[in-house]
């Protein structure tokens, strides 16, 4: 069998600022025996645009997509926002094909390994407890997970992989998949209210004693980060990639 | 005031946005345990839906035909194009019948007329027979959620408005007490008055019915009493046959509080004899949204209030912190349509999580819709400038991976040179309460470029 060919899709935020872990799904998937290679010129999905509504402007940013992107089988990415952004939204001028097979080949990283790899176990040891952050976008969006919503037969691919984690153990919280409050622009134009949710969640996880909380978006992560940093609380944030790839706490 | 700087007040006294929080969270959570327990809810939603949908796209029949059962049936049916007719309509009503007391249940319809504001300056008691409705009807406030009026409210305060408006003992906080005693005040209006208002939460097109859900009764207790029923009933709110009714009462009361039913469902097809019942059917803007192909499914809101109840936004900013009579995440795609200006803000008081949409129990796409406003205000030339163009030139820099490249890499550097002042300034939203990200030496492109290229 041939090995399944990748375009990596590194979030413009996680290329410039959690290089850690680009190359922790780098790795990661090559080790999972795909032919993984990232495009030199992308830069980013369009999502803080097109949020703030300013989709119209997103012209040349989605060109620039779908050229770096339509050549490959798979376009693998390690967010649930900018992953389910891409299949909402992407869309080139002109180029209705490549438009569409972009949209329809895009995975967040853990469905990619669960879904399309077909991979149920990772054999690394991480003998910590973790909390996890169920993003909202690849919760809901991508249906990553069953929600506390709906009434449906409960699934969870992001902790089904970490649950076959070696010493892995994972929290119980209060609100298993309430919002962190980072929401992009949202960020900073509710800047209290999204740093009041983002607080809520930590003390959830600090409450049920993670030392990590975890998850697939780095973005919910790093807005997290920023709190437990600025008021020196007793927990870390690590993106699943990172974990799921053999890193230390 | 944008709903960001009321959301930032509200949640300055933290306490109470905890206990708003946790209040509204209970709630969320009685309704997931009584939808747990009916293997058919997703397809009962599904159903709810497409009913509605096809209500939404015939609209026009099921009205007149609703009309002329009503009308047989010896209901006086009336037509408003908007709230102000409305009140005229309800007002020549009381006229006929010099009525000067008015009972009304819970209408979040007549609130977004003004009805009771229209009925007072001309002289007319009107009464809200709703406990929560009374209550805030005491502070002179409006209802901060649909469902639950007075839910932003603590018993201390509520106590201390009855206090003051029906003399019960200062600092008693006792809520059977206080029940109590508006239930005795009630009695008292409901026996006086001369006609009694009600919202309407189903009308039926095929036999001119329609049903009144509440949990207190009072609805019925006024109905009953008085006269002459007038029912405000909002052109959106038919269903086209009495088996479709079912569908709505199943995921209504589960949906809003957990119960499995409301305690009265109150079903209206005509008058007792010597009596009347008009049905007033207002428009006020819900055609207009009819005709927006991508906000057109909002009017299938059965107005059970899940999606405020599970809203992160709402429960930490409050009813008031949207300033429209619908709050929450379905007032944010409802209120632009009534006046994109003012509630420009509403759109963006939401991370799209989703959740509104998934516990919705007519499945409207509501952050869907509100992803759509925020494209209409921006088009639309509302958005702020500043934020215009940061937008255009974010816009720039993305769309070229060269200046992307270069900029990033000079963010990065000055980030991990620069003193924290200048970073953490006061105009730094980010850096108020939250650390940036340390900058690392390279990025990842810097990285793949060097070991894999
Ligand atoms: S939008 Fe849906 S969840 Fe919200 S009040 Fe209406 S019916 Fe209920």
């Amino acid at each position: 069998m041939s090995k399944p060919k990748v375009g990596l899709f590194i979030p413009c935020y996680v290329d410039q600022f959690y290089p850690q872990v680009a190359i922790a799904s780098l790795e990661l998937l090559e080790k999972l025996g795909c032919e993984v290679t990232y495009p030199m010129n992308q830069t980013c999905c369009g999502q803080p645009t097109a949020n703030s509504g300013y989709e119209h402007l997103n012209t040349s940013v989605n060109d620039l997509f779908v050229d770096n992107f339509a050549s490959f089988e798979y376009i693998v990415c390690p967010s649930g926002s900018c992953t389910l952004h891409v299949k909402e939204h992407m869309h080139a001028e002109g180029k209705p094909n490549e438009s569409l097979h972009v949209r329809e080949n895009s995975y967040e990283l853990v469905e990619f390994i669960t879904d399309v790899l077909g991979v149920s176990e990772i054999s690394v040891v991480f003998p910590h407890k973790v909390g996890y952050h169920a993003s909202c976008h690849g919760l809901r969006g991508l249906r990553l997970g069953s929600g506390s919503e709906r009434n449906i037969a409960q699934f969870n691919k992001p902790e089904q992989l970490l649950k076959t984690i070696e010493g892995l153990e994972l929290v119980d919280l209060d609100m298993k998949d309430e919002c962190c409050g980072f929401g992009g622009t949202f960020a900073v134009a509710e800047e209290a209210l999204s740093v009041k949710m983002g607080k809520d969640r930590i003390t959830d996880h600090i409450k049920h004693e993670a030392e990590v909380i975890t998850g697939y978006d780095m973005s919910c992560l790093m807005h997290m980060e920023g709190i437990i940093n600025r008021d020196g609380l007793p927990i870390k944030v690590k993106h699943i990639a990172e974990i799921l790839n053999g890193a230390g706490l | 005031m944008s709903h960001s700087q009321k959301a930032a007040e509200f949640v300055q006294n933290e306490a109470k946005t905890n206990w708003h929080n946790e209040t509204l969270w209970w709630v969320r959570n009685k309704r997931d345990i009584s939808t747990q327990k009916i293997p058919e809810w997703e397809e009962l939603r599904s159903l709810g839906s497409a009913v509605k949908e096809n209500v939404m796209t015939n609209l026009a029949d099921y009205l007149e035909e609703f009309e002329k059962n009503a009308t047989a049936n010896g209901i006086h049916v009336h037509w408003a194009a908007d709230g102000q007719e409305h009140n005229r309509i309800v007002q020549s009503i009381l006229e006929q019948h010099n009525a000067k007391k008015v009972v009304k249940s819970k209408s979040i319809l007549t609130e977004e007329c003004g009805l009771n504001h229209h009925l007072e300056d001309i002289g007319i008691e009107v009464v809200d027979t709703d406990l929560g409705e009374r209550i805030v009807q005491f502070a002179k406030q409006p209802p901060s959620h649909i469902v639950l009026p007075a839910i932003h409210m603590k018993k201390e305060e509520i106590s201390e408005l009855f206090h003051k408006h029906l003399q019960t003992e200062e600092g008693n906080n006792d809520p059977q007490y206080l029940t109590e005693a508006a239930r005795q005040h009630l009695r008292e209006k409901f026996l006086n008055a001369d006609v009694a208002i009600t919202g309407v939460n189903f009308g039926i097109a095929e036999t001119g019915g329609f049903v009144v859900c509440t949990n207190e009764g009072n609805a019925d207790m006024g109905v009953h009493l008085a006269p002459v029923h007038i029912a405000s009933m909002g052109i959106e709110k038919l269903i086209p046959r009495f088996e479709d009714l079912g569908i709505f009462t199943r995921l209504l009361a589960r949906s809003a509080t957990g119960q499995p039913i409301t305690n009265y469902t109150s079903h209206f097809h005509r008058p007792e004899s010597g009596k009347e019942i008009h049905v007033v059917l207002v428009d006020n803007g819900r055609t207009a949204q009819l005709g927006r192909e991508k906000f057109r499914n909002s009017l299938k809101c059965i107005r059970c209030g899940a999606c405020m109840n599970t809203c992160p936004i709402y429960r930490r900013s409050g009813g008031y912190s949207y300033n429209s009579t619908v709050p929450g995440p379905i007032g944010s795609i409802l209120s632009p349509g009534f006046d994109l200006k003012k509630n420009k803000s509403l759109p963006f008081a939401s991370t799209l999580c989703g959740s509104c949409s998934d516990v919705c129990p007519v499945k409207i796409n509501i952050h869907e819709q509100l992803y759509e406003w925020r494209q209409v205000i921006v088009s639309e030339g509302l958005d702020a400038s500043p934020k215009k163009f940061a937008m255009k030139v974010a816009s720039k820099v993305l769309g070229s991976s060269k200046l992307y490249f270069s900029l990033g890499k000079m963010a990065r550097k000055s980030l991990s040179t620069l003193p924290n002042k200048m970073i953490y300034n006061n105009l730094n939203a980010w850096g108020k309460q939250r650390d940036l990200p340390k900058p690392p030496k390279e990025s990842f492109k810097e990285w793949y470029k060097k070991n894999r290229s």
